[in-house]
C-alpha cells in the first residue's frame, strides 16, 4: 500500500463518508428540527409532533449514532487501507 | 437537620473529594501536567470531557431559557451537542495524530508561522478568559446562595478552590476531579428529574415522560402544557415563534463554537491512539447526552409544576392568594427565593391574589379588565434560578436540595478548570516557550503555566466580583469567538493543503475583528452600556443577533482564507507532507513538546 493516503484512495473514502455523515447531521438539525418542521407536523408524537422531537431529543440521538458509525466505520477503513495504528 | 447544614455536607463532601483526588495525582512532568501522560481511557477522557464542557450555562441556566420560552430554545440542545459531530469528524483523530499538546502549537507548525501561532494563542485567550469570567460569577452566586455567604465571600472560597486542584494538579488532577464531578452533577441533574417526572407522568424516564401522559388530566403533558399557557395569554411552548434564520445561524453558530473551544479540543490530544480520539468524542456525547436528554424534560415539567401553583384552581379559577404563598408549606421556596432578589411578586391590585398572566397578550385583556386584573403579579422569575430551585417547587425532600448545589458547583467549577488549563499551557507553551524564551527549562516552563493560571484566576475572579452585566453575552462572546477563529484554521489545516500561512492568519483576524466589531455594536464597545449603536432587537444585518454572529464570522474566515491562500505561494513541500502524514493515523506515536 502506497504512504501517500491521496494515491491509496483511503482520504477519498474518507471524505465520502465525513461528507454522508455530516449530510445526514444537516438534515436532522437544521432540516428536521427546523426547517422542514412544518412538513412531519402532521406525524405526532406524544402531544407534539416530530419535529418538535428532532429539535428536543431525536437530533442528539442521531448525533452520537453518527459518530459512534464514523469511528467503527474509520478504524475497519484504516485496517482496509493498512494505515491503522500498530 | 436543617438545609443549611444538608448543603453544607454535600458541598464540603464533594469538594473533599475533588481536592483529594488533584492532591492524589499531583503532576510531575511537563507532558504529565498538559496531558496526564496520555494515558487515559476513551470513557474516562469522555466522561471527563463531558464535566470540562457542560458548565453554570447548561446545568443550572439551559433548562430555564427552555422552560419559559418552549420550542425556540431547542438551538441550545442541538447546538452544544451537534457541535461533537464536527469535533470527532473533523478534527479530533488528525490533531491526535498531529501529537502536540495545544492547538497554538497546531496552527503555528501547519502554517509555519510564529504569527498564526500568536494569533492563535490571543483568540484562545481571549475566548476562554471571558468564558472563565462567567463560570466565576455562577460560582460566586451559587456559593452565597447555599452557604448563605454574600456573593463576594462566595466567589473568594470557589477561586480559592479552583486555584488549588487546577495549579496544583495539572491535567491528571483535573481528569480524575472531572469524572467525580462528572458523576455528581450527573447525579444532581437526574434524581430530581427522576421525582418530577414520576410525580407527573408516572414514566421514571424523564426524557419519555416528557412525550407521555399527564396522570392528573390524562392528556399528554405537552398538551396540557401547551393549553395552560396559552390560556394564561402565552406562547404556545410546543409551537415555533422564533425568527427561522437566526435560529439556524444561532445553532450553527454554537455547534462551530464547540468544535473551536481549546478546552475541548485539548481533551482529545489525552487519548492513547488515533481510534481512541474517534471513540472519545462519541463517548463525551453519551455522557453529555445523559443530562441533555433530561433537560428539556426539567424545563417543560418545572413550567407545568409553577403554572399550575400560581393557579392551584385551574386557570379558570381564582389565582394564588398571597396568604397560600406566605403560609403554606409547598410555597415556602417562593420566600426563600424572594431573598436572593430573583423572584418577586406583587399584589398590584391589591385583591390579596397573584396573578400570573401575560399581561403583554390583547387575547387576555378582557378577563384582565373584568376580573380587575392590573397586570402581571409573578414580578420577577430569573431563569437561571429554575433548576436549582426545582426540587424545592416539587417538595423533595432535603438531600435532594444539598445535591443539587454540590452538582451546580460542580459543574461551574469543572469548567473554569478545564478552561484556566487551556490558557495556562497557551501562555506558557506557546507564548514563552514557542516565541519568547525557547530555551525555557521544564521547571520554568511548568513555573509559568501555574502563574499564568493564578494570573487568569486572579483577573476572573476580579471581574466575577464586579460582574459587568453581560453574563449571557459574555459566553456568547466566547462561542462566537471560537468559531469564528480557531474552528477554520483547524479545519482548512488539515483539509486543505492549499491553505497557507498567509491565508490561516488572514483568515483568523478577519474571522474575529468582524465578530468582535459586530458584538460591540450591538453590546456596547468594550461593553461599556449606552455605546452600542444596534440592539438585538432590532440588528444590523437581517435577523441576526449579535449572539448568532459566529457562524457569520466563521464563513468569512473560511472564504478570506481561501482567497489570500490563492493568490499567494502554496505552502512548502515539508508541510505538504505534514498535512499528508496527519490525515492518517500510521505512525502516530506519543506526542512530544517542540524541544
Amino acid at each position: 500500500m502506497s504512504d501517500k493516503p491521496e494515491e491509496s484512495g483511503y482520504w477519498a473514502a474518507n471524505i465520502r463518508i465525513v461528507t454522508w455523515c455530516l449530510v445526514i447531521w444537516a438534515i436532522v438539525s437544521f432540516g428536521f428540527g427546523i426547517l422542514l418542521r412544518p412538513l412531519l407536523s402532521s406525524i405526532p408524537v406524544g402531544g407534539s409532533d416530530l419535529g418538535f422531537w428532532f429539535a428536543q431529543q431525536g437530533s442528539i440521538l442521531v448525533f452520537l449514532g453518527l459518530i459512534f458509525f464514523y469511528a467503527w466505520r474509520m478504524n475497519k477503513l484504516d485496517k482496509e487501507f493498512g494505515v491503522d495504528e500498530q | 437537620m436543617d438545609q443549611f447544614t444538608l448543603n453544607l455536607i454535600f458541598v464540603g463532601a464533594s469538594f473533599a473529594l475533588y481536592i483529594g483526588i488533584a492532591i492524589w495525582a499531583r503532576a510531575g512532568s511537563t507532558s504529565e501536567f498538559y496531558a496526564a501522560g496520555r494515558g487515559v481511557h476513551p470513557v474516562t477522557n469522555g466522561m471527563a470531557t463531558a464535566a470540562d464542557w457542560m458548565s453554570a450555562a447548561s446545568f443550572i441556566s439551559m433548562a430555564g431559557l427552555i422552560a419559559f420560552t418552549g420550542y425556540d430554545n431547542s438551538t441550545f440542545l442541538m447546538g452544544w451537542t451537534g457541535g461533537y459531530v464536527l469535533l470527532a469528524l473533523l478534527l479530533a483523530p488528525y490533531l491526535r495524530k498531529f501529537g502536540k499538546f495545544t492547538v497554538p502549537e497546531f496552527i503555528g507548525d501547519r502554517f509555519y508561522s510564529p504569527t498564526a501561532r500568536l494569533v492563535a494563542v490571543i483568540c484562545l485567550i481571549v475566548a476562554s478568559v471571558t468564558y472563565v469570567i462567567g463560570q466565576m460569577t455562577g460560582v460566586g452566586v451559587a456559593f452565597g446562595r447555599f452557604l448563605e455567604v454574600d456573593n463576594t465571600t462566595g466567589l473568594l472560597i470557589g477561586a480559592c478552590v479552583v486555584f488549588a486542584y487546577a495549579v496544583f494538579g495539572g491535567m491528571k488532577g483535573v481528569t480524575y476531579t472531572q469524572v467525580a464531578q462528572y458523576v455528581v452533577l450527573i447525579t444532581a441533574y437526574t434524581i430530581p428529574a427522576i421525582f418530577i417526572s414520576l410525580q407527573l407522568t408516572g414514566n421514571p424516564v424523564p426524557a419519555l415522560g416528557l412525550f407521555g401522559e399527564h396522570t392528573a388530566s390524562g392528556a399528554p403533558l405537552l398538551s396540557k402544557l401547551d393549553q395552560i399557557v396559552t390560556e394564561l395569554g402565552f406562547n404556545e411552548y410546543t409551537a415555533h415563534h422564533a425568527d427561522t434564520l437566526n435560529m439556524v445561524l444561532f445553532t450553527l453558530s454554537l455547534m462551530i463554537g464547540t468544535a473551536g473551544l481549546p478546552h475541548v479540543i485539548m481533551r482529545f490530544f489525552t487519548v492513547p491512539r488515533v481510534a481512541d480520539a474517534r471513540w472519545s468524542a462519541g463517548w463525551a456525547l453519551v455522557f453529555i447526552a445523559l443530562l441533555y436528554l433530561t433537560a428539556p424534560a426539567v424545563g417543560a415539567m418545572a413550567r407545568l409544576n409553577i403554572s399550575e401553583m400560581m393557579w392551584p384552581n385551574g386557570t379558570q379559577g381564582e389565582a394564588v392568594s398571597v396568604e397560600q404563598i406566605e403560609n403554606e408549606e409547598r410555597y415556602a421556596w417562593m420566600a426563600t427565593w424572594r431573598k436572593t432578589g430573583l423572584l418577586g411578586w406583587e399584589d398590584k391590585n391589591g385583591d390579596g391574589k397573584i396573578q400570573y398572566y401575560n399581561d403583554a397578550n390583547p387575547a387576555l385583556a378582557e378577563r384582565a379588565a373584568a376580573s380587575g386584573w392590573t397586570g402581571n403579579e409573578l414580578t420577577n422569575f430569573n431563569r437561571d434560578i429554575l433548576v436549582l430551585a426545582n426540587p424545592e417547587i416539587a417538595n423533595l425532600p432535603g438531600w435532594v436540595i444539598g445535591l443539587v448545589a454540590a452538582g451546580g458547583l460542580a459543574a461551574a467549577l469543572s469548567t473554569a478548570a478545564g478552561l484556566l488549563l487551556a490558557i495556562s499551557s497557551a501562555v506558557s507553551h506557546d507564548l514563552f516557550k514557542g516565541q519568547l524564551t525557547p530555551n525555557m527549562s521544564e521547571k520554568n516552563e511548568l513555573l509559568t503555566a501555574r502563574v499564568a493560571m493564578a494570573v487568569a484566576i486572579g483577573v476572573a475572579t476580579y471581574l466575577g466580583l464586579n460582574p459587568p452585566g453581560f453574563a449571557a453575552q459574555t459566553v456568547a462572546l466566547a462561542f462566537g469567538l471560537a468559531a469564528a477563529s480557531i474552528f477554520p484554521a483547524l479545519m482548512m489545516g488539515i483539509f486543505s493543503k492549499r491553505v497557507n500561512n498567509h491565508g490561516a492568519v488572514a483568515g483568523m483576524l478577519v474571522g474575529l475583528t468582524v465578530t468582535l466589531v459586530y458584538i460591540f455594536l450591538h453590546k456596547g464597545w468594550f461593553f461599556i452600556p449606552g455605546t452600542n449603536t444596534f440592539t438585538d432587537a432590532d440588528p444590523l444585518l437581517l435577523s441576526i443577533k449579535s449572539t448568532s454572529f459566529g457562524a457569520i464570522g466563521a464563513m468569512l474566515n473560511f472564504a478570506t482564507a481561501i482567497a489570500v491562500s490563492r493568490v499567494t505561494a502554496a505552502p512548502p513541500q515539508e508541510i505538504q507532507d505534514l498535512v499528508e502524514s496527519v490525515r492518517v493515523p500510521r505512525g502516530a506515536g506519543a506526542a512530544a513538546a517542540d524541544h
